[in-house]
C-alpha cells in the first residue's frame, strides 16, 4: 500500500480516497450583494450632497446644551420608570401567582386595564389627573381624618404625570414577564428549599427568583429599549425630554430634519449602550445554566476571526463525563 | 376496619422511638390517599417504605415534614408534633416560619434530586447553613467541603449541578441535607432516576450514614438495600400498612398475599 494518509481498514478498497471537496459557486450572492451596494451608495450619496440638509447644524446640534438635557431627561425617565415598575412587577406577579383569589383578581384587573388601552391615552389622562381630583389626600379612607392633603396640580408635574403614566404602564407587561420567569422554575426547588427549613421569603429572595431572572433578562432588556424610546410619548405633555427638546429647537428655526435626526442619532446611541448591561446580567444569571457560559464581546470577535479563516481539524470528540 | 401497624415492631423497639405516626390520614380531593398509618422509626435505625405506585409512601414522606398537611393523626418526631400546635383535642397549623424552623431538624433527599442549579455545589451545600442557621460562612465552608468530602466529592466543590453526573448530583443532595445537622433523613427513591452503573455509589454513602447512626426513613425499590441495611421494612398498600417488622422477616417471609406478590414483581 502507497497511501500517505493512514487510511482505516474498511476503505482501504483500492480506490482513490484523497478527493478534494470544491464548494457550490453561488454567484447570485455576489450579484445581490453588487446591487444592494450601489442601492445604497446612491442613497447615502443623495443624501450628502442634498443642499436642504444642513449639515453643520447637526453637528452644531448634537452637542446643544437644551439636547443634552433632553439626553439627560430621557435617561433619567427611563431608570426611575424601569426600576420602579420592576419592583411593582413583582409584587404584581407574586399577587397573580397567589392563591388567594382576591389578590390574584385585582393583579388580572391591573394588568387587562393598563395594558388594555394605549400608552398615549394613559400619558394624557396622568397630565390631566388635576381635572378629576383638585386636591390628593392622604388620610383613613370613608372617615374625615386627613394626615396629610395637597394640591394635585402641584404634586402631579408633567414630569411626575409622565413617570406615573410610563411606570404604571410598564409594571403590566413587566409583571407577566416575571410570572412568566417563576413559572419556568422547577417546583422541586421550592420544595428543595423549603424542606431545608427555608422561608417562604428567603427561598424566592435566594433559589426562585435567581433561577427565574435567566428567563427574565432577556425580555426586560427589550422592555427598557422600548421604554427609552417611548419617552418620547411624554411630549404631548410637554416633559422637557429629547423630543420634545428637539421639536422645540426645530420649532424656532424651522430645522425640523435636522433636529429629527440629531435626536434619533441620540436614540440609537442610547439603545446601543443598553445592550451592554443586559449582556453582563445575562451571564451573572446564566450561572450553571449550561455547561458554558456564553462568550464575551472579545471571545466573540476571535472566534468571528478565526470562522474566516480555513477550518482547523475538527476537534477530537470527548465523550461527557462529570469531570469537567 | 383499618389495619395500623402490627405492635411488635412498636414493642421491639429498643431505643425510644425518634419518629411517631400515629392514625394519620390525608386526602387529595375525595382520594384518601392515606388511611389511619402509624409506624414507629427507632432512633438510629433504618426504616424501609416498600409499597407499589401510588400506594402513598412519597405523601407519607412529604407528610413527616410537613410538605403536605395532614387531615387527621399525628406526628411526632423527637417528642414534638410536626406543624401543629395541639390544644385540646384539636391540632392549629403552625406559622411557616416555625414549620421551617422544625424542618431544619429533618433532612430530605428526592428523587429527582433538585439540586439549585445556580449555585456549585459547595453553595448549594452551604446555603441553608450561612443563610437560616446563622452559622460563620468561613465555619460553614469548612463543613461543607468535609461533607462533600465524605460523600466522595471532595474535587467538585466548584462544580455546578449541571456539570456532574445524577450520582454525583445526589451525593451533593445528601451532602446538603446533612448540612443541617438533621436529626431524621428521608430518602424518597433517591436511585430511582440514576442509571444502574450509579446506583451503587450513593447507596454506599446511605449505607455509611446508617452505621454511624442516622435515623433514616427511605422509600426505595431496592430490595437488596433492605435486606442489608433496614433495621424494619414497612410495606404500604392503599394507604394503609399492610405488613412491617424485621427486614430478613418481611422480605424472605412475607405473611401476607399482598406483600408476596410485591416482592414477587420488583425481583
Ligand atoms: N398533590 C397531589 N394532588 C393530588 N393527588 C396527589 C398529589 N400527590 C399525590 N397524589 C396522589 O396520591 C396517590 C399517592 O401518591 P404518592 O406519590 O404518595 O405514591 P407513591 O407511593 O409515592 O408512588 P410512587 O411509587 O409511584 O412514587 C397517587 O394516586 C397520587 O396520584
Ligand atoms: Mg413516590
Amino acid at each position: 500500500m502507497t497511501a500517505i494518509h493512514q487510511v482505516s481498514p474498511v476503505d482501504a478498497s483500492g480506490t482513490d480516497d484523497d478527493v478534494v471537496a470544491v464548494p457550490l459557486r453561488r454567484p447570485w450572492r455576489w450579484v445581490g450583494a453588487v446591487a444592494v451596494l450601489v442601492l445604497a451608495g446612491a442613497f447615502a450619496a443623495s443624501v450628502a450632497t442634498n443642499p436642504n440638509l444642513d449639515f453643520d447644524a447637526i453637528g452644531a446640534f448634537l452637542v446643544d446644551p437644551r439636547i443634552l438635557e433632553g439626553v439627560g431627561l430621557t435617561l433619567l425617565i427611563t431608570f426611575i420608570s424601569m426600576v420602579v415598575s420592576t419592583f411593582l412587577a413583582i409584587v404584581i406577579a407574586a399577587m397573580r401567582l397567589s392563591s388567594n383569589p382576591v389578590l390574584s383578581s385585582v393583579a388580572w384587573f391591573y394588568v387587562w386595564a393598563f395594558r388594555g388601552t394605549p400608552l398615549l391615552v394613559q400619558i394624557v389622562l396622568w397630565g390631566y389627573l388635576g381635572l378629576l381630583y383638585d386636591r390628593i389626600t392622604i388620610g383613613v379612607p370613608f372617615t374625615d381624618i386627613v394626615f396629610w392633603s395637597v394640591d394635585t396640580n402641584v404634586l402631579i408635574s408633567a414630569f411626575t404625570a409622565g413617570l406615573l403614566a410610563l411606570t404604571l404602564n410598564q409594571a403590566a407587561y413587566s409583571s407577566e414577564i416575571v410570572r412568566a420567569g417563576m413559572m419556568s422554575v422547577d417546583e422541586g426547588q421550592r420544595e428543595a428549599a423549603t424542606s431545608l427549613g427555608m422561608s417562604p421569603l428567603y427561598t424566592f429572595r435566594r433559589v426562585l427568583l435567581p433561577q427565574a431572572m435567566r428567563v427574565i433578562i432577556p425580555p426586560m432588556g427589550n422592555e427598557t429599549i422600548s421604554m427609552l424610546k417611548n419617552t418620547s410619548l411624554l411630549s404631548v405633555i410637554a416633559v422637557l425630554e429629547l423630543y420634545t427638546q428637539a421639536s422645540v429647537i426645530s420649532s424656532q428655526n424651522l430645522k425640523q430634519v435636522e433636529l429629527l435626526i440629531v435626536a434619533s442619532l441620540w436614540y440609537l446611541l442610547m439603545t446601543s449602550l443598553l445592550s451592554i448591561p443586559q449582556y453582563y446580567l445575562e451571564r451573572r444569571f446564566g450561572r450553571g445554566a449550561s455547561r458554558t457560559l456564553p462568550a464575551t464581546p472579545m471571545q466573540r470577535l476571535r472566534r468571528a476571526i478565526a470562522s474566516r479563516r480555513p477550518a482547523p481539524d475538527p476537534a477530537p470528540v470527548t465523550k461527557e463525563v462529570g469531570v469537567v | 376496619m383499618t389495619i395500623t401497624a402490627p405492635a411488635d415492631a412498636v414493642e421491639r423497639a429498643v431505643a425510644r422511638p425518634l419518629v411517631e405516626i400515629r392514625r394519620v390520614r390525608k386526602s387529595f380531593g375525595a382520594h384518601q390517599v392515606l388511611r389511619d398509618i402509624s409506624l414507629d422509626a427507632p432512633e438510629g435505625t433504618v426504616t424501609v417504605l416498600l409499597g407499589p405506585s401510588g400506594s402513598g409512601k412519597s405523601t407519607l414522606l412529604r407528610c413527616i415534614n410537613h410538605l403536605e398537611t395532614i387531615d387527621g393523626g399525628r406526628i411526632m418526631v423527637d417528642g414534638e408534633l410536626i406543624g401543629y400546635r395541639q390544644t385540646g383535642h384539636t391540632t392549629h397549623e403552625m406559622t411557616p416560619r416555625q414549620i421551617a424552623r422544625q424542618r431544619r431538624g429533618i433532612g430530605m433527599v428526592f428523587q429527582r434530586f433538585n439540586l439549585f442549579p445556580h449555585m456549585t455545589a459547595l453553595e448549594n451545600v452551604t446555603e441553608a447553613p450561612t443563610g437560616v442557621a446563622g452559622v460563620p460562612a468561613a465555619a460553614a465552608k469548612a463543613r461543607g467541603l468535609d461533607l462533600l468530602d465524605r460523600v466522595g466529592l471532595a474535587d467538585f466543590a466548584r462544580h455546578y449541578p449541571a456539570q456532574l453526573s445524577g450520582g454525583q448530583q445526589q451525593r451533593v443532595a445528601i451532602a446538603r441535607a446533612l448540612a443541617m445537622s438533621p436529626k431524621l433523613m428521608l430518602f424518597d427513591e433517591p436511585t430511582s432516576a440514576l442509571d444502574p452503573e450509579l446506583v451503587g455509589d450513593v447507596l454506599d454513602v446511605m449505607r455509611e450514614l446508617a452505621r454511624d447512626g442516622m435515623t433514616m426513613i427511605v422509600v426505595t425499590h431496592e430490595i437488596g438495600f433492605a435486606r442489608g441495611v433496614a433495621d424494619q421494612v414497612v410495606f404500604m398498600d392503599g394507604g394503609v400498612v399492610v405488613e412491617s417488622g424485621d427486614a430478613a422477616a418481611v422480605i424472605d417471609a412475607p405473611r401476607r398475599q399482598r406483600t408476596r406478590n410485591f416482592l414477587e414483581s420488583v425481583r
